[in-house]
């Protein structure tokens, strides 16, 4: 009898966490601080390397698209030295927390045979649609280390959609039908991340307040962490520079 | 009480989904890694090495690369791109062979001796623990070839750019053939499709239909699953199977002159 009474609670005590967690927000409503920025410029120090020209003829139409020739550029700076392209994000100091990834899918563009944009930021488990502008046919080809390796070919016009499980910076991405195609995925399990723009500027918004390192990554200079702590509603600069 | 028991359930279901990563099914046999693995050591280390990464000492001296287990992607699938293969492809590929590389079919292995080197290899990567393999695309049955068919595969090989890796006219001589790598980088050359060799998964029409809904994972080869109905992807295969006729045409008249 006094057992039957203890499953009884136990069962009661059950329901009671269980009716608790699914109504979130209703029993403690801590004040969340307001949230801190970091903010800042990734410089290049040195010359720029001239951007290469690129042979298109393997594929008539793809040159077709592009009368006045192509160039690629694997460090893209301005005189200023204002990197662009460097991803920028959090890479210690968010513990375990979790964070749901967007119902919005992100794009990777398939235009001119290359690819738009260059550098690619998606969350783990966020949908990334595939998109080819081209009338021409490619294979899409990523090749991780942590997720999937997959391969398909795109021809005009058909969309599709592909996911990576695991975080990853960066995963190069190739089509084998044109070799000077080439970009990266960066896949993050948290929001605080941001791609520096031609300006070389970049803004992570919304951080909870703490010490955290920041890592700068660029596919062909490698990475950079610095720490930094942020206070409540705080906003502080943190710059960058890389030499080749 | 309830908590010992509870830890005690815990420890079952974990123990149990493990050894359930170190088994193989493959239609009536089960496989199993303890059983594997003395198997491996003797006949796969060589090539594939004590760590399955595809290191071993002969490893140096092959080309294709012998297979690194613990990436677990691997070129003869049933599934789709980007998904594990089936416990039953891993045995295939074991019993066949890959023609055109250093891997020789396994057939003088009993099946159960194969079943048990599938739970093996599968330990190495923990792919095979965390995930489900994928399903089996469905083959439709295979439309009578005809010179129609083979036309509008010819077209296909063109508008798909199959051409820029196997060349415009099949034999492997694309202007990208040169430029191309595996997975882990080494150079890999396009199947020349004339030359009228084995493929790489088997040779009758149902897995040349095969590859090219799969693609060949590792490889420059993409699935073409969402690029073609399976009309036209039979076109494609009546295409290529019509490159290859008159190298084995000429291989019949060898073998009736005696030669």
């Amino acid at each position: 009898m006094r057992k039957h009474w203890l499953q009884i609670t136990i069962l009661a005590a059950l329901a009671a966490c269980l009716a608790a967690g699914g109504a979130p927000g209703t029993g403690s409503a801590a004040p969340v601080p307001p949230a801190a920025t970091v903010k800042g410029t990734v410089k290049f120090q040195g010359t720029v390397p001239k951007a290469t020209h690129i042979d298109m003829s393997a594929d008539p139409k793809c040159a077709q698209m592009h009368p006045g020739g192509a160039t690629m550029q694997d460090i893209e700076a301005d005189a200023k030295g204002d990197l662009e392209n460097v991803i920028v994000y959090v890479s210690q100091g968010l513990g375990d927390a979790k964070f749901e990834p967007p119902k919005e899918a992100a794009v990777i563009d398939q235009k001119g045979c290359m690819y738009q944009p260059h550098v690619v930021t998606v969350r783990a488990n966020q949908e990334l649609k595939v998109v080819n502008s081209d009338n021409t046919t490619h294979n899409i080809h990523p090749l991780p280390y942590n997720n999937r390796e997959s391969n398909q070919s795109q021809p005009p016009g058909v969309p599709f959609s592909m996911t990576f499980a695991r975080e990853e910076i960066a995963i190069p991405v190739k089509c084998n039908i044109h070799p000077w195609m080439h970009s990266y995925i960066a896949v993050f399990k948290n929001p605080y991340f941001a791609v520096t723009g031609k300006d070389g500027s970049f803004e992570i918004a919304n951080l909870p307040p703490g010490t955290y390192t920041i890592t700068a990554w660029q596919e062909k200079l490698g990475s950079q962490s610095q720490k930094i702590a942020v206070g409540a509603g705080e906003s502080k600069t943190l710059d960058f520079s890389f030499k080749q | 009480m309830m908590k010992g028991r509870a830890v005690g359930l815990v420890v079952i279901m974990c123990c149990s989904m493990f050894s359930l990563a170190q088994e193989s099914k493959i239609g009536k046999l089960t496989g199993h890694a303890k059983a594997g693995k003395g198997l491996y050591r003797r006949y796969c280390v060589t090539c594939h090495g004590p760590h399955g990464d595809g290191e071993g000492e002969n490893a140096p001296h092959l080309d294709p690369k012998p297979r690194d287990f613990t990436r677990a992607t691997f070129k003869c699938r049933s599934t789709p791109s980007g998904s594990l293969p089936t416990d039953s492809d891993l045995y295939d590929t074991i019993s066949r062979g890959v023609y055109n590389s250093a891997m020789p079919p396994w057939r003088p292995l009993t099946r159960q001796d194969r079943a048990d080197l599938v739970a093996f290899i599968k330990t190495f990567s923990t792919r095979f623990q965390e995930e489900q393999p994928g399903t089996p695309l469905p083959i439709p049955p295979q439309p009578p070839t005809s010179p129609e068919s083979v036309q509008r595969g010819a077209e296909l090989f063109q508008d798909l750019n199959c051409w820029s890796c196997h060349g415009k006219e099949g034999r492997g001589n694309g202007p990208t053939a040169r430029t191309l790598t595996d997975s882990k980088g080494y150079p890999i050359l396009p199947f020349d499709l004339t030359s009228g060799m084995h493929f790489k998964c088997g040779e009758s029409s149902d897995r040349l239909f095969r590859d090219l809904i799969t693609g060949l994972d590792g490889t420059p080869m993409p699935s073409f699953s969402d690029a073609m109905k399976p009309d036209q992807i039979w076109d494609v295969v009546h295409f290529i199977e019509s490159l290859q006729a008159s190298k084995k045409e000429n291989r019949l008249i060898r073998v009736l002159k005696g030669e």
